[in-house]
């Protein structure tokens, strides 16, 4: 208990919340009865309408009273939401496929905006904007490696096809 | 109305959505006069956390006026400025009658390990976020919280998050008098973790970080020692050598599933998803901590399988707390704070936005840049 000798009256509030029974202790159960125990035992909030697609957890036997309505499952990305959701959270056949539902529904994203006459504006969705105001030898470092690579995979590509038309030749 | 609007793994906009409607007899529509982007929207931002679509709102610490209440909203009335705790809960299920207000079982249908919560995704409820106009807030019997008189807007958008899963993570620390607290991670949890620690009593409170002015400013706000890991040669061996071997007696994880400092980790953890996150800086909590220690995680970790070294954990005898902060039961305390001068909230936010520009926001602070700790977005119907 060194560390008690020093004075700590320069910190604010030093000391104002300790607790010598949290160690560690929160949170502690309460007084937990039969009912407690079984289940579903408290009196549930009323349902929200479900008026959208809900996929819900296999570790729950219902949907929530509430939830979220934001992007309900669509297109193929959708469709792989749903394989995700016949398996607990508990498997990879669960997070696996949520995560490249995800990447589709980029490309869906992308799709949808096209069909609705509007081209994304890559550079400032990505927030270069403010990249460039503060760090623009960082963003022209990250341009100049991803055209490099570019470039790099087309030298390559094409000696590839030239390569094979070499092959052809002979 | 306007709002955040993602696109993909580090692109969103700002598009015109439909105005959020009651759905339910304890809803409430909030008209937003600020929000945040917190450290953990970045794992949403950079497509981290399986169940993110295209089209969502993000955004769960966030302030506004009381626009509208459904016919059950009895504790709440049209033109109350509330914060909202970023966690959804009903107030009785098993979980929040034990004070469990981020476990809530009544507000998520898409997973059982996590309550519902503000524009985190579906694998958190579906819900859209307050980076927006307006937003949806249900159970408005239960969360929103009128914003005492007098009190600085600033200061009441933090209390929905930051300051209490700072504090939250002090206090499953269990820290006793004198106790030696590690943080790893100085962004806003962080750094309202190590000065919280102060509160219930510890001895020595160390902060380690990679980015220097983040250390800088957290060895001012907190008061404490802050070092950088990339200055030494292994955090662990650091942090046994300056206490005397033995190891610290509390270690709070307030980094995530985005760590840097790993290479292993980074590869199959950030870049390639092959596991939930990296979780480097677990790894250098349980490690670091002495024998019988507590280890406090509020860094948030994605779904499911984390490479992490839990043998150590047995072998040591290790104490892990971890949760969401229960936000709705530490609030009357840290108002008091707040009201009492002790904590100063505000002091983190660097910088304010307008939300038609969330794209720059996000890329200033996950890349933190220009010095930023805590963005704040303020929407153009709070400007007027």
């Amino acid at each position: 208990m060194e560390h008690l000798k020093k004075d700590y009256s320069h910190i604010k509030g030093w000391g104002i919340d300790a607790d010598p029974q949290n160690d560690p202790t929160y949170p502690m159960k309460p007084h937990r009865t039969d009912a407690e125990q079984s289940g579903y035992s408290w009196e549930r909030p009323t349902q929200q309408p479900v008026d959208v697609e809900i996929l819900h957890s296999i570790e729950r036997p219902n949907i929530s009273a509430v939830f979220g309505t934001a992007s309900p499952p669509s297109g193929l990305s959708g469709v792989i939401r749903r394989f995700a959701f016949k398996y607990s959270e508990n498997s990879y056949l669960h997070w696996l496929p949520l995560i490249l539902a995800d990447r589709v529904n980029v490309v869906e994203g992308i799709i949808d905006d096209m069909k609705h006459g509007h081209v994304p504006n890559i550079f400032e969705e990505k927030g270069y904007k403010a990249e460039w105001k503060h760090d623009k030898v960082g963003l022209l470092t990250k341009f100049a490696v991803a055209a490099a690579l570019v470039a790099g995979v087309v030298v390559l590509l094409s000696k590839k096809n030239e390569d094979d038309y070499d092959e052809d030749d002979d | 109305m306007l709002a955040m609007d993602y696109r993909g793994p580090k692109r969103v906009r700002v598009s015109q959505k439909p105005m959020p409607e009651i759905k339910h007899p304890e809803d409430a529509i909030v008209r937003v006069t600020r929000s945040c982007i917190c450290g953990s929207d970045l794992h949403l931002y950079n497509g981290n956390v399986p169940d993110t679509r295209v089209g969502t709102t993000f955004g769960h610490e966030f302030i506004g006026v009381v626009e509208e209440i459904g016919s059950e909203v009895t504790k709440l009335k049209v033109g109350d400025h509330v914060l909202v705790p970023f966690n959804i809960a009903c107030g009785r299920c098993h979980f929040c009658k034990q004070g469990l207000f981020g476990n809530c079982h009544e507000s998520n249908p898409m997973a059982t390990a996590v309550g519902g919560i503000f524009g985190y995704s579906h694998t958190a409820g579906g819900f859209h976020g307050g980076q927006a106009e307006y937003v949806r807030v249900p159970y408005a019997n239960v969360g929103p919280t009128v914003i005492p008189e007098g009190m600085d807007p600033d200061d009441a958008v933090l209390l929905t998050d930051v300051v209490p899963t700072g504090y939250q993570a002090a206090e499953m620390g269990g820290i006793q008098p004198g106790d030696t607290v590690v943080v790893f991670g100085a962004g806003p949890v962080g750094i309202m973790a190590a000065k919280c620690s102060w509160l219930f009593g510890a001895g020595r409170v160390i902060v380690i970080d990679h980015v220097d002015y983040r250390l800088e400013f957290v060895r001012n706000y907190a008061q404490c020692e802050a070092y950088n890991f990339r200055e030494m040669e292994d955090p662990v061996v650091f942090i046994k050598k300056t206490t005397d071997w033995m190891g610290a007696d509390v270690v709070i994880d307030a980094v995530g599933a985005e760590a840097a400092g790993n290479t292993m980790q980074t590869i199959t953890g950030r870049k390639t998803l092959m596991q939930a996150g990296s979780a480097t800086a677990l790894h250098w909590a349980i490690n670091s901590v002495k024998k019988g220690g507590i280890v406090s995680i509020v860094g948030v970790y994605g779904p499911t399988d984390n490479l992490v070294p839990i043998g150590n954990v047995l072998n040591k005898g290790l104490t892990i707390r971890a949760n969401q902060a229960s936000v709705k039961r530490l609030l009357p305390r840290l108002i008091e704070h707040v009201q009492n001068g002790i904590l100063n909230p505000k002091a983190l936010i660097t910088h304010r936005i307008p939300l038609e520009e969330v794209a720059d926001g996000y890329r200033l602070f996950s890349a933190k840049l220009d010095n930023c700790i805590k963005p704040v977005l303020i929407p153009p119907s709070a400007r007027m």
